[in-house]
């Protein structure tokens, strides 16, 4: 029977519209049956004896070793590497590794051309044919709004700004390195964002690995969300503050914590935190789920807790005008105390900015690492965040930004509405263009990729170490570029693949109806 | 059956027996044993700890008061950090800096490729083809033919077996070190070493071990010492990594380590060694391949050399070449190169340009030598100011001769330096660091950078103006 959904402690299959939520947030992480998980372990377990196996065969000189080995000069130094530390590397990763690192040799819009990689040593080694394959689909690049295009009126602006300025900068922001393109920059994404000041660096993730342990150090405390990005986890762990984790989105989890830290204090000594930042991120790039932001916010004002929200993947992909998960929920950026980004996914561009109060700029401009240390960002990359901000502000007298949007929303929402219906597992939210199909079995990874490039369509998977053990995937990239035409020919693929490989594995896939969806879930779920 | 019975009974009577034969004080003890037992049995336990629990109206209070401190402190508007020189147009030879015309003595722009035509014909035709972002990393569709041309130009430039490439310069050094150095692995590094350098170390939680700035003989005294220490513990020596870190050309001084007795120590002591050349690549050596070619080093007695190619190459990012064996691990191993995207395509053209340039001119490099010769020569004799650095270093220090107090005051006397240089068209810059944050601070400094660019005039001009600058504020 139905019975009125509530925020469960497991977060699994939850759906809330509660009062912090101006609007259903749905979020599915179905779990497989029972016999998926056996047959992964079982898949890996077979893996691990063949690789015993061949490496005892490599040890005893039974067969070639194809890797690289260390200076005959050197060879009584300590050994650079344990061998049992790249057991994973050698003998599964290198079984299917021509699915990752493929080169391309266009632009990486919608479609592109990749270079023919062929191994004639089980992928110990690549030689290029020479012969591309042109026109296959991406549904891998972080192309989420298409600015990533070469058209001539789009890019007229960076070219004039390249022929200026050339490519380098030679110095650091406090040095010689403020350019007014900087400066232009910064004011822009100011805007853009609805903040009072903003900063921009050069690299997305030297923006946190830097700035965080600016920001906090010893006798601070992190809340960090267990799935967070390694740039996150590297600033945190740089910075010297004490790290604790939280459950994924998991509200309980995160107050729990946080009213531990403020009652019993520091460990051993008890005295109070200085201070105590969240870390979370907008979209979770390899879940597809969104930050559960109106609850975090309300906990982060009851404790007096900071928030730092690294909008990588959702700036310019959410929201009604691209603005990210402030304006999804329908919040003021003022709740939010540092707001952060990168550049890379939505604007087709490279670098990150930090952005808030003036004071937090300010003293980013004198404390932040990257300021003194590391390069500013270069003038034509600045000059192409500057004309898609425009682009998606209206500022150019276009309505080409909006449109953009709106078409990205289709997309994700006719996307993952169809890998429903077909009866694929897909987690995180519905409205979030990152899409993780879950694949499981170890084999099927190389078996997914392989047959969908056959199909002329690019699929990025991942597997151990970057998802657990058991939840290997393949992660599809929307992106507003992609016409109708494009996602059916996916889909279909798709659908012949699902069912040539059985990753079909949904119990709930014939309805398309959502309350239809809760019923049957929380049937099965007692 | 009825044998066991017996026995049983047989057993009964004896332990009867033994309670009439035992003495009286025997029995009273074991009563009084078993009346303890049984109390102990059945009263209360209680906790170790004598504070009991909070309940839960004084840890509502406890949220309430708990203040924490602003996010951040609040800068002074006077904080000489805060107001960044704003440069209009491309920072090449002439810049404009604030609105001022001036001649760029403060760009890392060695070999003048800032500006050049060819460079940036490369990039426009690079930008034509992929537009400007690589949208992914390397891993997923984000490798393009450009960067495997520029790894394929970077190994056979350095003459090493293969090469990397990160998107950022200061991400490349404090990628590679944590790939290979680990908790309880060991590393020597120089106390001058820059702040990516630090950072690097840092992430991979190994021992660091400082040695005075280019004193062999306390580096050997380390070593030795390392070496007693193994000897006590063979089983653990026998795993532990050792690793040295240094630069080819010192950001923080302008000095060169002295790379052959570093090789010799590598043998005798069997430690690795990680050679970051940022500034002497494209800057030293008789065709710019770095340090080993200044001093004659067969390269692959260097197991990793690392730079960035925002100097010389005047473009962004870093690259680290060696031998495959070393380098093809940071591939999975480099957090700066698996987790972020990968290098715009324009800037990866434009290096191999830039790259194009330094192969096609080898006499560049000479020429860039005599200037810095010429400048280090003009420099001196400064009253009150000294030059740090070597001759052919083309990224000086000047330094105050005699400190007035505190490093504050250092501060604000070497910006009237330098703000007495800008009004009279020379651009220059305070060598700047994260006072707090850095191991061995350090003393202000001026940077003065020479380029190939720069004509002999200007040099003149550039010292003559520094004595004229020095002579009125510091006397």
């Amino acid at each position: 029977m139905v019975t009125a959904t509530k925020l469960s402690n497991n977060q699994k299959n939850g759906v809330s519209n509660g009062t912090p939520y101006k609007k259903t947030f749905i979020e599915h992480f179905e779990q497989a049956p029972m016999y998926v998980a056996v047959f992964t372990f079982v898949g890996f377990a077979v893996g691990t004896i063949f690789g015993y196996l061949r490496d005892f065969m490599r040890a005893w000189g039974l067969e070639k070793r194809n890797i690289a080995t260390e200076r005959a000069q050197q060879k009584d130094f300590v050994p650079l590497y344990q061998d049992f530390e790249n057991f994973y590397t050698r003998n599964l990763y290198l079984r299917i590794r021509d699915n990752w690192n493929r080169p391309i040799c266009s632009v990486p819009g919608p479609q592109f051309d990749l270079m023919e990689r062929v191994t004639d040593d089980y992928n110990w080694t690549f030689r290029f044919t020479g012969r591309t394959i042109k026109n296959v689909i991406n549904m891998g690049s972080y192309n989420y709004l298409g600015f990533a295009e070469t058209d001539v009126n789009a890019l007229k602006t960076v070219t004039i700004e390249l022929e200026k300025y050339g490519t380098g900068v030679c110095s650091t922001r406090q040095e010689m390195g403020t350019l007014d393109k900087h400066v232009e920059l910064e004011k822009l994404v100011a805007t853009f964002l609805g903040v009072e000041d903003a900063m921009v660096f050069g690299m997305g993730f030297a923006t946190n690995s830097m700035n965080i342990p600016a920001l906090v150090g010893k006798g601070c405390l992190i809340l960090s969300d267990e799935l967070n990005h390694t740039s996150l986890v590297l600033g945190a762990r740089l910075s010297g503050a004490t790290i604790r984790i939280f459950k994924h989105n998991n509200m309980q989890s995160l107050e729990k914590l946080l009213r531990d830290a403020i009652i019993y204090g520091q460990p051993r000594t008890h005295r109070a935190w200085r201070k105590i930042i969240i870390l979370v991120e907008g979209i979770y790039s390899m879940e597809g789920s969104i930050v559960r932001l109106p609850e975090i916010v309300s906990l982060k004002n009851k404790y007096k807790a900071y928030l730092y929200l690294d909008e990588a993947h959702s700036i310019g992909a959410v929201g009604a005008t691209g603005r990210g998960v402030v304006e999804y929920f329908g919040m003021s950026p003022d709740d939010i105390d540092v707001l952060m980004g990168t550049f890379t996914k939505s604007f087709g561009a490279a670098g990150g900015y930090i952005a808030g109060k003036k004071g937090l700029v300010d003293f980013l401009r004198t404390h932040s690492h990257s300021a003194v240390y590391a390069t500013s960002m270069c003038p034509p990359v600045a000059e192409q965040i500057i004309r898609a901000m425009k682009c998606l502000m209206g500022l150019d007298g276009t309505t080409q930004g909006l449109q953009r949007v709106r078409q990205l929303e289709k997309n994700t929402r006719y996307f993952r509405r169809k890998l429903h219906e077909m009866g694929f597992i897909i987690y995180g939210n519905d409205d979030s263009p990152v899409v993780p199909l879950l694949l499981y079995m170890p084999g099927k990874i190389g078996a997914f990729a392989r047959r969908m490039l056959e199909r002329n369509i690019g699929v990025v998977v991942v597997g151990f170490p970057a998802t657990p053990i058991t939840e290997s995937r393949a992660r599809f990239c929307v992106s507003a570029a992609h016409t109708r035409e494009m996602l059916d020919t996916v889909l279909n693929a798709l659908d012949e693949l699902g069912d040539f490989l059985h990753l079909k594995y949904s119990r709930y896939s014939k309805s398309a109806h959502p309350e239809l969806y809760e019923e049957s879930r929380l049937e099965l779920e007692d | 059956m009825a044998a066991a019975g017996v026995g049983q009974q047989w057993v009964l009577v004896e332990m009867v027996q033994a309670l009439y034969e035992a003495p009286a004080y025997h029995l009273i003890l074991e009563g009084i044993l078993i009346l303890w037992i049984i109390r102990l049995l059945f009263s209360k336990t209680y906790k170790l700890q004598e504070r009991s629990d909070l309940t839960l109206k004084e840890k509502e209070e406890l949220i309430e008061e708990w203040q924490p401190e602003p996010l951040v402190p609040s800068v002074p508007k006077d904080h000489p950090a805060l107001n960044y020189n704003i440069v209009s147009g491309p920072p090449t030879h002439i810049i404009t800096v604030n609105g001022k015309e001036c001649i760029n003595f403060a760009s890392f722009n060695f070999l003048g490729l800032l500006n050049n035509e060819k460079v940036k014909t490369a990039a426009q035709a690079s930008l034509k083809k992929y537009g400007v972002g690589t949208c992914g990393p390397r891993g997923f569709y984000g490798t393009f033919d450009v960067h495997l041309e520029l790894e394929e130009r970077l190994a056979k430039f350095m003459r090493t077996e293969e090469a990397i490439i990160y998107s950022y310069g200061f991400a490349t050094i404090a990628s590679a070190i944590p790939a290979y150095s680990k908790r309880g692995d060991i590393v020597f590094v120089d106390e001058a070493a820059c702040f990516a350098i630090q950072k690097g170390l840092q992430a991979s939680r190994s021992n660091i071990k400082l040695f005075k700035h280019n004193d062999m003989a306390d580096l050997e005294r380390l070593l030795k010492e390392q070496e007693t220490e193994d000897q006590k513990n063979p089983r653990k020596a026998r795993v532990t990594r050792r690793f040295i870190v240094v630069e080819g050309l010192y950001m923080n001084t302008g000095d060169i380590c002295p790379l052959p007795e570093l090789i010799k120590l590598k043998y005798k002591y069997k430690v690795r060694i990680f050679l970051e050349e940022s500034l002497s690549f494209g800057v030293l050596g008789e065709h710019g391949r770095g340090i080993t070619e200044h001093f004659g080093i067969n390269i692959d007695d260097i197991d990793l050399i690392s730079a960035n190619m925002e100097n010389s190459l005047a473009s962004i990012g870093g690259f680290c070449c060696g031998r495959s064996f070393i380098i093809d691990h940071q591939r999975l191993s480099g957090q700066g190169y698996c987790f972020s995207a990968s290098l715009p395509p324009l800037l990866a053209a434009a290096a191999i340009e830039a790259l194009n340039i330094m192969e096609d001119n080898p006499d560049i490099f000479q020429t860039l030598r005599t200037k810095c010769e010429r400048m280090h020569k003009d420099l001196q004799g400064i009253s009150g100011l000294k030059v740090v650095g070597e001759s052919f270093s083309p990224a000086l220090h000047l330094q105050l001769e005699e400190s007035c107090g505190s490093r504050e005051n250092d501060v604000k006397l070497l910006k009237r330096v330098v703000d007495y240089c800008m009004n009279s068209g020379i651009a220059l810059t305070q060598a700047r660091y994260l006072e707090k944050e850095e191991k061995c601070l350090p003393p202000p400094s001026i940077r003065v950078v020479i380029t190939v660019e720069q004509t002999e005039q200007e040099l003149d001009k550039a010292a003559s103006l520094l004595k004229e600058a020095a002579q009125s504020v510091l006397n």
